[in-house]
């Protein structure tokens, strides 16, 4: 049975449109207005969300979502308190809701009971960078069956290991445009573009949608051809910590974004 | 109390220490680390590289040091007989080198232009801007802010040798922090880049890799005590953080009969919440790269701790100790900033050495054996490092009163 998010993954792809996966980080910037922002995000054209919870020590992440998780934690979001926020989203979407984060808090809050708890709530599916395809055996249990679990691939994952991950990912799988981490410039290599064309040929499985370095529409239209949709994360978060209009200028960046992946 | 007989043939091909270890990393990093594993393993048997090392150990580091009888400070406490084994006489001055001259003939043999690497105290910083220099690599060093302020002379050091070093503001603006930046930079330059960790810490191999280039100091220790007094020594006290020197002196005595003691920084005391006792109080929890004993909050995330000592200032340990403690294969505990300090003294007074602040906790945990002890028993201590880089520290807490 195809899960929600690569079923409606597949329904956009098939009208013609690309699908845009807006990052934000949980209670951020704003831990009251939270779930309106993921709300009017969702209506300014993001397809899905990818809520983040905060790690004291993001390793992949660059300097604009540490800072973002830094102040999530200020703010007192754990856990927990990200869980209700997806509960409250639900109630108003129909969209997938998935969140990303490190494994340290999973492993906090007690494995099986997260995975209860996400389930019941509605997580559709998990991000966790931390948890490569060789950790994946032991931390994700059956417990998590029927939650989609989403992993990467990176412009170093060998041809043979692409293969295997797409086989184990499920809801998509997440190719990360360029060697570093969340943040990063675009680059406009050629040894990259090949690595995201031959990835999107390899993933049999899974739908592929591009992530890292995606900041603008013109970001948006170079890789559209190669993937099945976009993920755009720091330059959100950075639109929100600059934003004095109430967030319409992060929500217009959201339509402008979308706008470059329908046909 | 049962040993474990498979104890030394850890870790699994998978890097697992039990249930420790492991590779908790960014997929970017998996190829990188997976290349780095296989070079090692085949340089580990070939006798080239081993005779490359130890020539460098030899005639650049000074090995082998000397293990001191401690004439005088056993006489203070007139118990056991305590010797000295004297990492702080190593070039640079504390035993990092052993790891950072394995790691730069590795980067060498990996085609690597470029070195990064983390410092708490600058002692990792020194040794491996000291390679970088020696064998020509651009050296790039990641240290917290706070650390450089307390480690300044080491931070000239590493300039002078022609390192570039990074100050890190984020977070507590101590040795995590610094380790997170040097991570996301090998995320983000791992093409041409080799990372030397310091310490017996983050992700499969560099648990193995760095412990086994550290077991020169065991190795020596066994035969050196042999030769003095015909049998294995009844104590081995280090110094614990991330636990290098610790493992490096232990591993060639972990499925004997030695009693291994491991001695951490309970910083202003294990009540206090500012100390770095990681494995007297922490939880299990995946932290750079690697399962292991943590400090950390109630919802996962990493706390914020203190030692004295910036080489102890961490909130992680080896996932090799944490699987030793809980198999009782070595015993740990924990020493505060005001016992070493007491404990420099001792030491620069009675031997006329004046001991890393790191060191100093290992020598201050004699206060707690040696009235335990009999005058037959033996006690080997691992000084890990000198101090000179702590005196303005040291100068700070005494201040007239020395």
């Amino acid at each position: 049975m195809k899960s929600k998010i690569s079923k409606y993954i597949e329904d956009k792809n098939t009208k013609g449109e690309k699908i845009l996966s807006v990052f934000l980080t949980s209670g951020f910037p704003e831990k009251d207005h939270f779930v309106e922002l993921a709300l009017n995000v969702l209506a300014a054209g993001a397809d899905m969300l990818e809520i983040g919870f905060p790690f004291s020590d993001p390793i992949a992440d660059g300097p604009i979502i540490q800072q973002s998780s830094q102040t999530a934690l200020s703010n007192g979001i754990d856990l927990l308190k990200t869980l209700k926020y997806v509960k409250e989203i639900n109630e108003h979407t129909d969209k997938p809701i998935i969140l990303m984060g490190y494994a340290n808090p999973l492993l906090s809050y007690g494995l099986e009971k997260f995975a209860d708890d996400s389930k019941r709530i509605g997580v559709d599916g998990l991000i966790v960078p931390d948890i490569p395809l060789d950790e994946y055996d032991n931390f994700f249990t059956s417990k998590f069956d029927g939650t989609d679990i989403i992993l990467l691939i990176t412009p170093t994952t060998p041809i043979g290991r692409i293969k295997m991950i797409d086989d184990k990912s499920s809801g998509f799988v997440y190719c990360v445009s360029v060697i570093g981490i969340t943040g990063a410039l675009k680059t406009t290599d050629t040894d990259n573009l090949q690595f995201i064309k031959n990835a999107y040929e390899q993933c049999t499985n899974n739908r592929v949608l591009v992530g890292f370095g995606i900041s603008s529409v013109e970001d948006v239209k170079y890789y559209k051809p190669h993937c099945d949709g976009v993920i755009v994360g720091s330059a959100v978060i950075k639109s929100l910590m600059n934003d004095n209009s109430k967030y319409q200028k992060t929500l217009e960046l959201v339509r402008n974004l979308k706008s470059g992946l329908i046909n | 109390m049962k040993k474990s007989r498979s104890a030394i043939e850890m870790p699994d091909s998978r890097g697992k220490f039990g249930k420790y270890g492991g590779k908790f990393v960014p997929e970017t990093l998996i190829a990188p680390l997976k290349e780095l594993e296989s070079t090692y393993l085949l340089m580990k048997k070939d006798k080239q590289f081993k005779k490359e090392l130890m020539q460098l150990h030899k005639e650049y580091s000074g090995r082998p040091t000397p293990l001191t009888f401690a004439d005088k400070l056993t006489s203070y406490y007139g118990k056991g007989k305590i010797y000295l084994k004297r990492e702080d006489l190593c070039h640079t001055g504390a035993h990092k080198i052993n790891n950072t001259l394995g790691q730069i003939l590795l980067a060498k043999k990996l085609g690597k232009t470029r070195i990064i690497a983390e410092t708490g105290a600058g002692q990792h910083g020194v040794a491996t801007a000291t390679v970088c220099a020696k064998f020509d690599l651009d050296c790039v060093i990641y240290m917290g802010e706070i650390d450089m302020k307390r480690q300044e002379p080491n931070v000239f050091r590493m300039k002078l040798l022609g390192a570039e070093v990074v100050s890190v503001k984020s977070g507590s603006q101590t040795l995590k922090d610094a380790t997170n930046e040097a991570i996301r930079d090998w995320v983000t330059n791992v093409t041409d880049t080799h990372y030397i960790i310091g310490s017996v810490v983050g992700p499969h191999p560099y648990p193995m890799m760095v412990r086994d280039f550290q077991s020169i100091i065991g190795l020596e220790t066994k035969k050196q005590i042999i030769e003095k007094e015909n049998k294995e020594p009844d104590y081995i006290i280090a110094c614990v953080g991330g636990g290098s020197n610790a493992i490096g002196i232990f591993y060639p005595f972990i499925n004997g009969k030695v009693k291994l003691i491991g001695v951490e920084a309970a910083g202003y005391g294990l009540d206090s919440n500012k100390h770095c006792a990681t494995l007297t109080l922490g939880r299990v929890g995946i932290f750079h790269g690697m399962k292991t004993c943590l400090l950390q909050t109630d919802d996962g995330q990493i706390s914020e701790v203190h030692s004295i000592s910036a080489g102890l200032d961490y909130p992680g340990v080896g996932p090799e100790h944490s699987y030793l403690k809980d198999n009782f294969l070595v015993e740990y505990d924990s020493i505060t900033d005001d016992e070493a300090l007491s404990a420099v003294k001792l030491l620069a007074q009675t031997e006329g050495i004046i001991p890393a602040l790191e060191t100093a906790h290992a020598i201050a945990y004699l206060e707690k054996l040696l009235p335990k002890t009999s005058k037959d028993e033996i006690i080997v201590l691992n000084v890990s490092g000198r101090g000179d880089k702590d005196l303005s520290i040291i100068m700070d807490s005494y201040g007239d009163k020395i």
